[in-house]
């Protein structure tokens, strides 16, 4: 099989296994707690076009994914605009800010950039919290409507599953798809050494800028789904702390794998509800997961489990040849 | 004459807020100077000063002097510790395996301390005594004269330390070229081990001095070190004196700004200016601007 039609074959399983999981889980909240994996794996996904394959780090990505929630909560309950124009409107919003903020903030490099998307990250959080007049301030916004496509509600766990699936599947193939392209291409070799790139004759700035744009336009399209699975919004969800949560969803998995980000994202969700028994070990839990993994896998879960399964068949071929 | 009265209120908390994240921007440029590393952690040596104070004072029954002391020894070994575990297996990593790293490091500080002592606010009583001294019409509390006092003692012993103690250039010899610096015998690990712990001790101390005004809880770390950092950036990473006018400018624009424009709107202002001078001129008003080498 040549590498395309592997990685097809792959990514139509991996579907495939996603949309037939509803019909054999029966329980709500499974399936509940699985449109939270959907909408943070798109989360996980946009942040790693940004950290693994630019290799730039942001720590303010809650913020899109909060511009995007509450420009659909406050335009579809305020102004009863049409839910679905909104998303677009809401995740255009958040690309052009994005867009203008990225050319000063992607000129600055590693520590510095961490900082200056980490300033820009909290003062949005900031605004969410004291437009109370537009956002409801620290106690939320609530009554925000359901998404519907003609007669169909997505008012149930089962309806969001798929609403939420089918997007971030198709989040995820275009990711794929972006890593075989030409700018793929050029954001790894601007990850390896941005001199060498622009000697090569590639824009870093402005294709980082780009990635940055298509990242926030993705992060506030999960936020508008957030917003109107949840039909309620509160500024905490978008803190400091969610954007190291998806940073640490990113490495979990791993840098620069989009699958690695889905793994990275159903681990960090499903984590707090293992340690419900636990409760308040979940912080610690992620510090360690944080400085364990980048120190003895930088590749993250994902290459650990690639590792694995490699080491597994050549075992197997070994047998095989041995019998033959 | 009453504006004027509130005025020099605004400007004295402002500048004891000031003098705070001028301690914790220090922090961060030693570390800086020594490494090329911009710790996250920074922030929670100074929740740790404060917090581990609380305990030893309130809990513990100890006296202040004794309950600071050991503290400021406690938070510096976790200083040494960070090093020698996280940073130095990761020594030649690139920049975002290292702010990962540090990140990591100041989220499980943050829950190892709110594991151990809750999610309570905690006040420290204040050094000596809450009775407000009057000066020029405006009302100071004991504490930020202790601010100010111990904080220009810092600066003082940082100048003559690395100016004029044979260990202190040894470190500023590594932070202009490490490998020149080994060549010439002096051991570089050390050096590096050394600035964290010199910087934990900063950073405790500086939460110790503020926590009686401000109170303190595990997750005070994260703003007084984004504001130090905020600090160190204003002035300059190369510029010691130029981290000191950077806090007392942030403080003071904080206090001005809380008194004058909005209060909610505090903690942005720390953030704007971050972004705008992060923008405008990287290398700090007053710090030289540095070549890059590829």
């Amino acid at each position: 099989m040549t590498k395309e039609k592997r990685q097809i074959t792959i990514f139509l399983i991996f579907s495939f296994v996603l949309l037939v999981i509803p019909f054999s889980l029966r329980e709500s909240y499974l399936l509940n707690v699985m449109v939270f994996i959907g909408i943070h794996t798109m989360l996980a996904v946009a942040l790693n076009l940004l950290m693994g394959y630019a290799g730039q780090i942001s720590l303010g990505h809650a913020a899109f994914f909060g511009m995007g929630a509450y420009i659909s909560g406050i335009f579809t309950t305020r102004f009863g605009l049409d839910p679905w124009l909104v998303i677009i409107m809401a995740a255009l919003c958040a690309a052009a800010i994005a867009f203008a903020m990225g050319f000063p903030i992607l000129k600055l490099k590693g520590h510095y950039l961490a900082m200056a998307t980490l300033g820009f990250g909290i003062i949005i959080y900031i605004i969410f919290n004291e437009t109370v007049n537009w956002t409801g301030g620290p106690s939320g916004l609530s009554g925000i409507p359901n998404l519907k496509i003609g007669e169909l509600v997505f008012d149930n766990d089962f309806h969001n599953y798929y609403l939420v699936w089918i997007i971030t599947l198709g989040v995820m193939l275009l990711s794929i798809n972006l890593s075989q392209s030409r700018i793929g291409r050029a954001l790894r070799a601007v990850h390896d050494s941005e001199v060498a790139a622009r000697v090569m004759g590639i824009n870093a700035w402005v294709l980082k800028v780009q990635i940055f744009t298509v990242s926030a336009f993705i992060s506030a399209m999960a936020g508008s789904l957030y917003a109107h699975t949840m039909t309620f919004v509160a500024p905490a969800s978008f803190g400091f702390n969610f954007s190291v949560e998806l940073v640490t969803m990113v490495v979990v998995g791993g840098l620069g794998s989009i699958y690695g980000s889905f793994l990275g994202a159903a681990i960090l969700t499903t984590l707090p509800e293992f340690l419900r028994v636990f409760e308040d070990f979940d912080i610690i839990i992620y510090g360690l997961m944080l400085i364990v993994i980048t120190m003895f896998m930088p590749g993250g879960l994902i290459s650990g489990l690639q590792l694995l399964s490699q080491k597994f068949f050549l075992k197997f071929k070994a047998k095989a040849d041995k019998g033959a | 004459m009453d504006n004027f009265r509130q005025l020099t209120q605004y400007v004295l908390s402002g500048l004891s807020n000031g003098a705070i994240y001028a301690l914790i921007g220090f922090g961060f440029a030693i570390i800086h100077n020594a490494t090329g590393i911009i710790n996250f952690a920074q922030g929670e040596f100074v929740m740790l000063g404060g917090m581990l104070t609380v305990f030893f004072l309130v809990f513990c029954g100890f006296p202040l002097l004794p309950a600071i002391v050991l503290s400021i020894l406690i938070a510096t070994v976790a200083g040494i510790t960070f090093e020698r575990l996280a940073i130095r297996p990761l020594k030649d990593a690139k920049p975002i395996r290292l702010i990962i790293i540090t990140i990591g490091a100041s989220i499980f500080i943050r829950g190892a301390a709110m594991l151990i002592w809750g999610k309570d606010t905690h006040a420290l009583p204040a050094f000596s005594g809450n009775e407000p001294l009057y000066i020029a019409g405006a009302t100071i509390m004991p504490q930020h004269l202790w601010i100010f006092g111990i904080t220009i003692l810092v600066i003082i012993f940082s100048r003559l330390f690395f100016n004029h103690s044979i260990i202190g250039k040894a470190m500023r010899a590594c932070a202009y070229n490490a490998q020149a610096a080994s060549l010439v015998g002096i051991d570089v690990k050390i050096m590096v081990m050394l600035s964290f712990a010199i910087s934990a001790a900063i950073g405790s101390l500086a939460g110790i001095i503020i926590a009686p005004l401000t109170m303190t809880s595990f997750d005070v770390g994260i703003m007084l070190g984004i504001k130090g950092f905020c600090a160190v950036i204003i002035g300059g990473m190369s510029s010691g004196l130029g981290t000191v006018l950077g806090g007392l400018l942030l403080g003071l624009l904080e206090a001005l700004g809380a008194g004058f424009i909005s209060a909610s709107y505090k903690d942005a202002i720390a953030f704007i200016v971050l972004l705008l001078i992060l923008f405008l001129r990287p290398e700090g008003l007053f710090g030289k601007k540095e070549t890059e080498r590829v």
